[in-house]
């Protein structure tokens, strides 16, 4: 690892101070992904920030509308609220198969979706409820945020610092996990979600994207014989030692139905 | 540059002087000798290196040594009771649930975890516990009648 500064933030605005006046300075959140890439000597930062330890970026809150996740809430403590598990069972559940119990003791939902992996499964839950990402600047739709391969919507002096999601109707998610990671080789997240059915598909594609076919087929008929004979295209799709694009494009199908099956 | 990092280990206060870079483990085994916790993998993957940092399991390969500033750490070398193996322990032992072992303080700093939050694990849900600790050795099986018969030792 290269050597750099290491600051504790005191505040969001402190910290989106700092990394807004050198773009070399980097946000440390759970550390699961930023570690590993510091470690293999992938990233050279001047300074770290910490995020741990920044007040009021770790609560869950839970109202009529649905629930608010602060950023820095480990994926072990989404899975394992009473507060997400009443408003909105699928996402607990999604929380909870992150991969394994060290890294969801540490990792975050900020980090995750500002990480924005293409296999990781927090951006199919955003996109597929219709969540709104809140950070020190404005509040920015799912739809929007997610942009292309470990890109996002966000400036360099912008700091997540909650998501909220919207209710749902019937929802759930399935993945097909990377036997070794647990990342997600395809997901599906399907929703009966507050503005419509959506499918927000993770894993298959260099980002987040929705079926727009299979969401029609579901506002129609809810049920897994509706998405079963709609196939996407292999076109685009991630290629790599686990999978090849075809195959990817053939797991999307699978695991929408085995998502709405699962949704009831 | 170095920054100094002071923290509870297995019940002592102590500290060590380390760059911003060190990660938690590198202080352990490096600055404060101990040795038990390994280190697997360069990825985060094999859990050889997990410690409880305030209760918690961690990969102490994957957080930085300044993180722990103020922290409660405990690693394999504060689990037992003077020469008397912690039940945990004394279960690996009777089940063969090492065989090189260069994977068991990991397993059993995790298995502790679970333990602590789940009494009486399933086999299931002992198996996807450990998905973040890998053995080369035992394929496993061994590992989790370990685990099984540490957490009914422990219940008493
Ligand atoms: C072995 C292993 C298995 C994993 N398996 C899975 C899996 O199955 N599914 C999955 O989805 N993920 C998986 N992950 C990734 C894990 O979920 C990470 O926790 C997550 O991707 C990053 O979150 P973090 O809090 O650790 O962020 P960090 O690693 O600390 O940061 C990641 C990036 O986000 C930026 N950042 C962090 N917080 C903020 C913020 N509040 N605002 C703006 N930018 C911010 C950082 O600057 C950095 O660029 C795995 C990781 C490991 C090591
Ligand atoms: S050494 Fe920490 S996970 Fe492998
Ligand atoms: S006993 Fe050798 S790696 Fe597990």
């Amino acid at each position: 690892m290269y050597n750099f500064e290491y600051r504790k933030a005191g505040s969001v605005d402190e910290a989106a101070g700092i990394v807004g006046s050198d773009e070399d300075a980097k946000l440390l959140a759970g550390g699961m992904t930023y570690i590993p890439t510091l470690k293999q000597r992938l990233a050279s930062p001047t300074t770290v920030v910490d995020l741990n330890g920044v007040g009021g970026l770790d609560g869950i809150s839970a109202d009529g509308n649905g629930v608010t996740i602060g950023a820095m809430v480990r994926h072990a403590a989404v899975a394992a609220s009473a507060d997400v598990a009443a408003a909105i069972p699928a996402l607990a559940d999604l929380a909870s198969h992150i991969g394994d119990p060290q890294v969801r003791n540490r990792g975050t939902l900020g980090g995750s979706i500002a990480n924005n992996d293409p296999a990781a499964d927090y951006p199919a839950a955003l996109v597929g409820l219709g969540a709104t990402v809140q950070t020190n600047k404005r509040a920015i739709a799912a739809d929007d945020f997610f942009t292309g391969l470990f890109e996002t919507a966000l400036d360099q002096d912008e700091v997540v610092t909650s998501v909220s999601f919207p209710r749902a109707g019937k929802a759930a998610y399935m993945k097909f996990p990377n036997p070794a990671s647990r990342y997600a080789i395809a997901g599906v997240f399907v929703a009966q979600a507050a503005d419509g059915v959506r499918v927000a598909v993770t894993g298959a594609g260099p980002c987040v994207f929705r079926v727009g076919e299979m969401e029609a087929a579901l506002a129609a008929n809810w049920s897994a014989d509706a998405v079963a004979g709609i196939g996407i295209p292999a076109d685009g799709l991630n290629e790599d030692i686990h999978a090849s694009a075809e195959y990817r494009a053939h797991l999307v199908t699978v695991m929408a139905k085995r998502a709405v099956a699962k949704a009831g | 540059m170095t920054v100094s990092v002071s923290l509870t280990v297995n019940g002592e206060a102590v500290s060590a002087d380390v760059e911003p870079r060190t990660l938690l483990v590198q202080m352990l085994r490096e600055n404060l000798d101990l040795t038990g916790t390994h280190v697997g993998c360069d990825t985060s993957q094999c859990g050889a290196c997990v410690v409880h940092v305030d209760g918690e399991s961690v990969k102490a390969c994957t957080v930085l040594a300044v993180q722990a500033e103020g922290a409660d750490v405990k690693t394999i070398e504060g689990v037992a009771d003077g020469d008397t193996l912690h039940p945990m322990q004394q279960a690996f032992h009777e089940n063969h649930g090492l065989q090189c072992g260069f994977c068991t303080p990991g397993m059993i700093m995790s298995a502790l975890d679970l333990v602590k939050n789940n009494p009486a694990p399933s086999e299931k849900e002992i198996r996807e516990w450990l998905e973040g600790n890998l053995c080369r050795c035992t394929g496993y099986h061994n590992i989790v009648k370990s685990i099984d018969a540490g957490a009914a030792a422990m219940r008493g």
